[in-house]
Parts: structure tokens; sequence; C-alpha cells
């Protein structure tokens, strides 16, 4: 029984380490097909969020949900349904490009795993440094490599940590239509990013934290990065206690 | 508990204040005469510390699988009281040798496995405190595998030991001091429960303070 | 069933494959391990030579000692790249991961045995080759009860701050009887006429240990590594 869900609900999270708050009540809500984007100002949240998203982080209080079931309820199953890319790319820079796509491939046990590794190396331009090791890439190299680790057992929920980080222009519109085609194929994506211009076509929705809570987003036609410093801006002038939800 | 407490503090405060002239009536052992007598504070001192050192495998164990974090307060309070009535126990066993054998340190296998329990429950207390975040859970992996090792510490001691034969604590136990010995072991037990109680009721306040800090930013 | 052990033999392997490129562990923690012999070779001494008694002890407290090196930069590797994460987010069942690891440091370990039993059978006269089997299962009994331990302290301490200091504190007196039984175990081989009903207490000693911890390490092992 492969495990599947069309609907992501993150509902009234909080996670606090010792006295920090890291997120305050945040509530959101994703359908299959959609490319979500985190923003938000350092230390707002946004790892935090992802970390427990993937389920890595367990929640202080509230819960989420895929599909209606909760990590613990879902098993180890729902983890074959997420992708994770972090800021660390989670490589072996000491095996191969396809050393890591098949080690991967066997840890979770995917079928036809041969084929696999060579249609994402494929796609991630790599097939002839398919035998070099990885510790030879360029960050750009290793960021496509790595996008095709957390995309090799197709899951449903994928969640990017600045995935545009140190990527040259040519690479950062490659992810952008890569991620849309994703999406297109009934993807959830949440990516949190700094980078507001290629953010600007590829997102969906937005969701802008600052400080561990969710701010409201004015939905106007505004450039993303307008409608963003308008928020920030509001939410900093706001006496506290009176914070958005 | 917070109804007993002032009672069994003035119980235990009776037991010790009587204690001395119990221990001084209690017959004279026929080998090692007066010094014989530290026995009454170290054996209870040694039961405690193996008690205690359950109680917080136990606890530690709970708070592992359920995430409890009262039961990690208890963890703690245990923790520290392992070390503080083991300090005891390896203060007064070599008092105790040095008079009755000559020597302060006679590897005998008793003593020498609480000092390994008294070590891994101090390093308990490193990890608790030198750990970073998270460490309570290191602890309690620590505090749980120590409560585990409990028995082949001392079957490994023991049968360690018998190839160096030396005097060990065998003792004759006369019907007089059968009463002087449970006096002991009743007033240990109650200053035991009453300082585990303190302890775990000063990491629950903290606790609340924790919790205050965190409402205030909401 | 065979997922778990599918998965822990995958991680096995990668392990020894990454090794393998650099054999940087490898070579570093047999130097490492023959230099403490030396070492106490030289420290303990009597009538200017080494004491010949002291072989089962010295074996022991080096492979102990390697072991905990070899234990630090292995997970010093995963640290660095992370990827303890990514293994913490594959569909599988965590505890395999666990084994996977611990069967790499066997290896590891096998290895550096493999080295220091005829160096020390050679520097201090010692019969090693006299009850070859109930030595190596000596051997065996023991490194997996530090081994099982040690894998599951090092894994929990990877995000721990001081862990480099932390893991010996917490590793070597819980493996005191490891050590203990070791040390008597072996010395009953090495004596002039081998005691192998002693060595096969110790032994069974050391069966026990293996079981009790191994099993509570499989058992702990998800709760510690995830919040």
């Amino acid at each position: 029984m492969v495990f599947d869900f069309d609907r992501l609900i993150v509902d009234d999270v909080s996670r606090h380490f010792g006295r920090r708050r890291a997120l305050t009540h945040v509530s959101l809500t994703c359908r299959a097909g959609t490319i979500l984007g985190l923003l938000g100002p350092n230390g707002a949240g946004k790892s935090t969020l992802l970390a427990i998203l993937s389920t890595l982080l367990a929640p202080t209080s509230g819960r989420v949900t895929y599909g209606g079931m909760d990590a613990r309820t879902a098993g180890p199953g729902l983890r074959g349904r997420l992708g994770l890319l972090g800021h660390d790319l989670y490589l072996y820079p000491e095996l191969t490009a396809r050393e890591n796509l098949a080690f991967f491939a066997r840890l979770y046990g995917l079928d036809d795993a041969p084929a696999r590794v060579a249609r994402a190396l494929a796609q991630a331009g790599l097939a002839d440094r398919a035998g070099d090791a990885v510790s030879g890439f360029s960050r750009g190299m290793r960021q496509r490599l790595a996008l095709e680790r957390a995309l090799l057992h197709g899951p449903r929920l994928l969640l990017l940590d600045e995935p545009f980080t140190g990527l040259d222009d040519a690479s950062g519109h490659a992810l952008v239509t890569r991620l849309r085609g994703l999406r297109d194929e009934g993807a959830i994506v949440i990516a949190a990013t700094h980078d507001l211009d290629l953010a600007e076509g590829l997102l969906d929705d937005v969701a802008i934290l600052r400080e561990g809570r969710l701010l409201a987003v004015p939905h106007t036609s505004a450039p993303l990065r307008e409608r963003y410093r308008e928020t920030i801006t509001a939410a900093a002038a706001a006496p506290p206690g009176e914070r958005a939800r | 508990m917070s109804r007993l407490f002032v009672p069994l503090l003035l119980l235990a405060a009776a037991l010790f204040a009587a204690a001395p002239f119990v221990v001084a009536n209690a017959p004279f052992e026929e080998t090692m005469g007066l010094v014989q007598k530290i026995f009454y504070y170290h054996v209870p001192s040694a039961m405690m510390m193996f008690v205690s050192a359950f109680v917080c495998g136990i606890a530690s164990a709970i708070y592992l699988f359920r995430r409890s974090a009262a039961a990690d307060r208890v963890a703690q309070a245990a923790g520290e009281l392992v070390v503080l009535f083991g300090l005891i126990v390896l203060v007064t066993g070599p008092l105790w040798a040095r008079k009755a054998w000559g020597v302060w340190w006679e590897w005998d296998a008793r003593l020498t496995s609480s000092l390994l329990l008294w070590m891994i429950f101090l390093a308990y207390l490193l990890v608790r405190r030198f750990g970073g975040p998270g460490s309570e859970k290191l602890a309690g992996a620590m505090a749980l595998f120590g409560m585990a090792n409990v028995p082949f510490v001392y079957v490994s001691v023991n049968y360690w030991r018998t190839l160096h034969p030396k005097t060990s604590v065998v003792m004759t136990l006369a019907p007089g001091m059968r009463a002087a010995f449970w006096f002991s072991v009743a007033a240990f037990v109650i200053l035991y429960v009453l300082l585990l109680t303190l302890r775990k009721r000063l990491e629950d306040r903290q606790a609340t303070v924790e919790q205050i800090y965190l409402a205030i930013e909401e | 069933m065979t997922q778990f052990l599918r998965v822990a033999w995958v991680v096995m392997r990668k392990d020894l494959t990454i090794e393998m490129r650099s054999r940087e562990i490898v070579y570093t923690t047999v130097f490492f391990a023959a230099s403490c012999v030396l070492v106490f070779a030289f420290a303990l001494v009597r009538e200017g030579r080494p004491l010949e008694d002291a072989a089962a002890g010295i074996l022991w407290i080096s492979i102990a000692f390697a072991g905990t090196l070899g234990l630090g930069r292995t997970f010093e590797r995963e640290r660095h790249t992370e990827t303890l994460r990514a293994l913490m987010l594959a569909p599988s069942d965590r505890p395999a991961i666990y084994v996977g690891k611990l069967l790499g440091m066997l290896v590891l370990l096998a290895i550096v045995e493999a080295v220091l039993v005829p160096m020390v059978g050679l520097l201090f006269h010692a019969p090693v080759f006299a009850r070859p089997l109930w030595l190596a299962a000596l051997l065996a009994a023991g490194t997996l009860g530090f081994a099982s331990v040690g894998t599951l302290f090092a894994a929990m301490l990877v995000r721990a701050r001081s862990r480099d200091v932390l893991l010996p504190v917490l590793l070597y007196p819980i493996t005191i009887p490891v050590i203990i039984a070791g040390v008597r175990g072996t010395a009953a081989l090495f004596q002039a006429t081998p005691d192998e009903p002693m060595a096969r207490f110790w032994a069974a000693l050391l069966v026990f240990f293996d079981v009790v911890f191994v099993t509570l390490s499989l058992w702990t092992f998800e709760p510690l590594m995830t919040e």
C-alpha cells in the first residue's frame, strides 16, 4: 500500500526551543499542484517550518496532516512521499554522482533503480560527469544533483530550503522551469527563498513569516517585492500584542 | 505529597537527631569495634544510591519513549542524588577500610561497583551540563544504559576480584544491630524521598518560569 | 524484515565504499592503535622489559581507544555533510540505519584487531595462536558490545556540543564490563596452560552483554535521533 495524499494542512503549529519561540500559531493549507513560497527575514522560522513539514522535527503544539493523517499515524511510508532539499545538500562528496543517486535509490527501495538514476542524471545535465566524484562539482552542479536526489522517488511534497542560493542566472531559470513542471504533475512544492525576483514568476501562493508568525499578505497585483516589503514594514510598525494573524 | 512534606521533614529531623544515640547504643561488632559503626551510614547510603540509579533509569526511559517532561525532571533530580549518596558511600567506604584493614582502597567488589556506577551518573550530569540543547535525551540514554549495566558491572567486578583475593566486607549482623540498621535505613529512605521531591519541585518551578517566558511573547 | 536488512546492508556498503576511496580512517586508526600498544609497552615495564602479563590488557585498551577514535571520525564525516538527516528521511525502519553503521564499525575494528593481535603476540610473547577460536570469539563478542553502545552514542552526539570529549566520557564507563570480561578472558587464554572454562565464562558474559545492549540500542535509536 503506497501512501499518498493531495492536501497538506498545517494546523496551529508552534515550536519552541527552550525559551526561544521559533514558530507561533502557524496555519496554512496546500493542495496538490501548488507552489508555495515561504518568505521572510533571516531567523523568521522558515527552516524550522520546513523541518517540521519533513517530519524531522515535531511541533511542540498543533499538528501537520498529510491527507488527513499525521506523521505518527502515517508511519515510515509517509517519508517516501516527501522530498527535502536542505541548505546542506546531503550528498557524499567522496562518491560519484551516479553512486550518490544509486545509494539513495537503493535506500528508498526503488525498483528499476539504474533506469531512474540514468534519467535523473540526464535531467540534471550531468550524464557526462556521472562517474566523477561530487567533491569536484561546482555549487550549481551539486544543487542540480541534489535536486534530482530529492526527486528520485517521485515525492508528492517537495520542500526546498533556499534552492536558488549560489545559482547563476541560467541555472536559476532552469530550476524555475523544473519546479513548474513538477507542479503541473500534481506535486506540492514549498520553497523558502530570499530571491524575490526569481520567485515572482514561480509562486502560486505566498506565506510570509516574521519572528515565527505568519503575516497576512495583500492579494494585490503589485510585484512580489513590493508586497513583501509592505507586509514586513506593516508588521514591524504594529504595536506589540497586536500582530497580524 | 505536599501535605506529607512537612511531617516527613520533621520525622527525618527527629530520626537523624536520635541517630547518634541509636548507633552508639547498638552492640559492638567483634572484630572491628567502634569503626564498624560507620556501616550505619555507609550501607543505607549505598542502598539509596542504587535505588536512585533505578529511579533515574526508569524516569529516563519514560522521558525517551513518552516524551514526558515531568519524567525528565524526576530523572535529573534522581541523577544528582545518585552522585550525592555515592559520594557519601565513597567517602565512608575508604574511611572504614583504612581503620579496618589499614589501607584506603582494597578493590572490594561492592565498593568498586559503586565507584563505577557513581562515575556513570557523574557522566550523566556532565552531559546534561555540557551537551548543549537536546542534552536531556542524551543524558536519558546514559541513565538507561547505566541502569541496565548494574548487573554486568557487579558480576564482572566480582569475578575480576576473586582472582585477587582480599578481605571483603562480610559481616555478622548480630540481633541487636538489626534494629539500629533498619532505623538508619528508614531515616535515609525518608531523607532520600524528601531530597528527591525538593529537587524535582525546583525543576518544576524552573519549567514554569520557562513557560511564562514563552507566554509573554504571545 | 528483508527491507530492514536491505537498508542496513546498503548503508554499510556505502560507508565501506567511501572508506575504501581514501582509506583515511582505516590507516590512521590502525596506526593509532599500534602506537597505543607501544606507549603501554614502554610505560608498563618491569626490570627494563615490557610486562608480559599486561598483553591482554594492552590489547583491549588499544582496541577501545582506537574504536573511540574511529567512531568519532566516522560520524564526523556524516555530520559534515548533514547526510545523517538524509538517512533519517528515508522511508525505512530507522534502527536499520543504526545496524548498517554498526556493521561498518565492526569491519573497521576487525581490521584493527587483525593487526593488533599478531603485534601483541610478537611484542609480548603472548600465545595468540594457542586457542585461536576462543580468542576470536572473545574479540568478536567484546567488539560487538563496545561498538554497539559506541555507535549509538556517537550517532546521538552528532548534533551535541562538546561531542569530541563527551563520546569517551559516556562510552568508557558503560563499556567497563566489556573491558573487564575481554581482558580476563584473553588473559586466561594467554596463560602457560590456557584456561578454557574461564575464557568460556567471560565469553558468555560478553554475549549476554551484547544481547542486552544491542536490543537497548535498537530500541532507543529512533527516540534519540528525532526531536
